[in-house]
């Protein structure tokens, strides 16, 4: 049964031997991965028994666990995971969006890029979170200035990817499409924005990663709700099982997002590259 | 005036940049007539390009002017077509919806035309390709999809900037004879650039050879019949072929 699952699929016995090889390779892999998670939670919660660490600072498997169903039951996690998935899904589609629409504007008119070139320069090079406060005075102390956060940290760098990938679509396309007496805007959309398309893709997997740290940052600096607001109220009550809790949510669901859009990027390339 | 389907009066053409300026062409004279094949020669940095530019309107002479059926050109216009040194087909594009594209930039994607269109593609043996995308055609098959896209339009006018350069010699031969039949087929004036001297022989009606520093026209040369007659691979066989391709060589080489 377990050769039969090894060999699978294989043109002639030696294929077979190479098949099983490569599976079993990847069966090993898979349970030295399980391995060492089982190990790792083990040890934490061993040594918390053991009293070889403070249970009060490090907390342990078994009570984040345990918290975990309970604020399951309670319903109250569910809207806390909602309200930061709603955040950081807005933040970073208009990210890209607004990103996208500011290169274009850009690539439109030489001018204009030559204008808010220093900007963009200066604006990348800042680092984002400082402007915290400004959104807090300014957007309340709502989901608005979170996303407002998020949207900070991903614009300018989408924005410059994607100007850059404008660029980057080799001059005889513009020529050709010239050729047939094209206008700006057609060049724009038969040409340069498909060309982009992958580029635009790629860069909707980064900014996953950077509205997640805007909408955390977002929440520790002003929220009533959301897996940030729960780290930070965790750590002033000193619960700091709800703060692991809450980093073991967020570092799932974010790995959970990445993959999906990685799966759309796969999906969306194959379509076009038939 | 004239009955030439494209007349270029004292053109010349400038290019700036911040420390000089630099005599691309300078007056050049030179008449088409409907139906002839030309080719441009020279050394590169000649001019050569330059000049197929300006006929297609992509950008205006500083001096001079250009007529294409008695009227002066002003920027890119419908009777023209242009074919570039390699196939540019957009790769996320199925070979149909590629041949389209100039139809669709121009607003004139009818069923008729997207009939003409499918028609041409079947005169290039390639309608079982029409669903692929271009990286699954070879250099040649390539080739001749951007023919397709370029006919696609109906120009009266093709001009060819060195469409075969990046071909290997023998799908180059090939897709000379194919260009040359249909072009007479479908009566088409055509201006090739080439750095080849057989291919412009084997090709063209007349050639325009070129001088440099700055472009200008040195000579015109009158293909003898029997190589004008044959189409472009046979033509490599008439006698008369050797000799005049030594005549226009020498006339080079003089200029180096």
């Amino acid at each position: 049964m377990m050769n039969r699952y090894l060999t699978k699929g294989a043109k002639s016995e030696e294929h077979g031997i190479f098949l099983s090889k490569l599976r079993l390779n990847y069966i090993y892999i898979r349970i030295t991965q399980l391995l060492l998670l089982i190990f790792l939670l083990g040890t934490w919660e061993l040594t918390v028994k053991l009293k070889l660490i403070d249970e009060f600072l490090f907390s342990r498997p078994s009570k984040i666990w345990d918290l975990f169903i309970e604020m399951l039951t309670t319903g109250e996690l569910q809207h806390h995971i909602y309200v930061t998935l709603l955040e950081t899904v807005v933040g970073f589609i208009l990210g890209t969006l607004l990103g996208t629409i500011l290169a274009t504007l850009i690539w439109a008119s030489p001018f204009i890029s030559k204008v808010l070139e220093p900007y963009l320069v200066v604006l990348n090079g800042m680092p984002k979170v400082a402007l915290g406060p400004i959104f807090i005075v300014t957007f309340g102390s709502g989901y608005t200035s979170i996303i407002a956060m998020a949207l900070a940290i991903s614009i300018i760098i989408t924005t410059i990817v994607i100007y850059g990938s404008f660029k980057e679509v080799d001059p005889n396309y513009l020529k050709l499409a010239r050729t047939f007496g094209a206008k700006k805007h057609q060049i724009f959309f038969k040409v340069i924005l498909p060309a982009s398309f992958p580029t635009i893709i790629a860069t909707l997997k980064v900014n996953v990663g950077l509205s997640w740290v805007g909408v955390i940052v977002g929440e520790f600096l002003v929220s009533k709700a959301g897996l940030g607001y729960l780290i930070i109220y965790g750590f002033q009550v000193f619960n700091l099982t709800l703060v692991m809790m809450s980093l073991f949510i967020i570092s799932i669901a974010a790995t959970l997002m990445y993959q999906a859009v990685a799966l759309l990027e796969s999906k969306i390339l194959s379509i076009r590259n038939r | 005036m004239n009955r030439s389907i494209i007349s270029l009066k004292n053109v010349s053409k400038l290019y700036h940049t911040k420390i000089d300026e630099i005599f691309a062409v300078k007056d050049i004279n030179l008449n088409i007539e409907k139906g002839e094949f030309i080719s441009l020669v020279g050394p590169s940095g000649c001019g050569k390009s330059t000049i197929l530019s300006l006929i297609s309107g992509l950008f205006p002479p500083t001096k001079g002017k250009i007529y294409i059926d008695g009227q002066e050109v002003t920027g890119p216009t419908r009777k023209i077509g242009y074919m570039l040194q390699q196939d540019y087909l957009l790769n996320w594009r199925t070979v149909e919806e590629n041949i389209l594209l100039g139809l669709e930039i121009q607003k004139r994607l009818t069923t008729k035309n997207r009939n003409q269109a499918l028609h041409l593609l079947e005169e290039m043996g390639l309608t079982s390709y029409k669903d692929s995308h271009p990286n699954q055609l070879s250099g040649g098959m390539r080739q001749r999809v951007a023919l397709v896209r370029t006919l696609a339009t109906n120009p009266d006018i093709l001009l060819l900037d060195e469409p075969f350069s990046a071909l290997d010699y023998q799908t180059r031969l090939k897709l000379e004879d194919l260009v040359v039949e249909t072009i007479h087929k479908h009566e088409k004036t055509a201006i090739l650039v080439t750095h080849d001297i057989s291919e412009a022989i084997a090709m063209s009606d007349r050639i325009v050879l070129l001088g440099k520093n700055p472009g200008h026209i040195k000579k015109v040369f009158n293909v003898p019949d029997p190589i004008r007659n044959s189409l472009p691979l046979k033509a490599r066989n008439v006698p008369e072929f050797q000799n005049y391709f030594h005549l226009i060589w020498s006339e080079i080489e003089d200029d180096e």
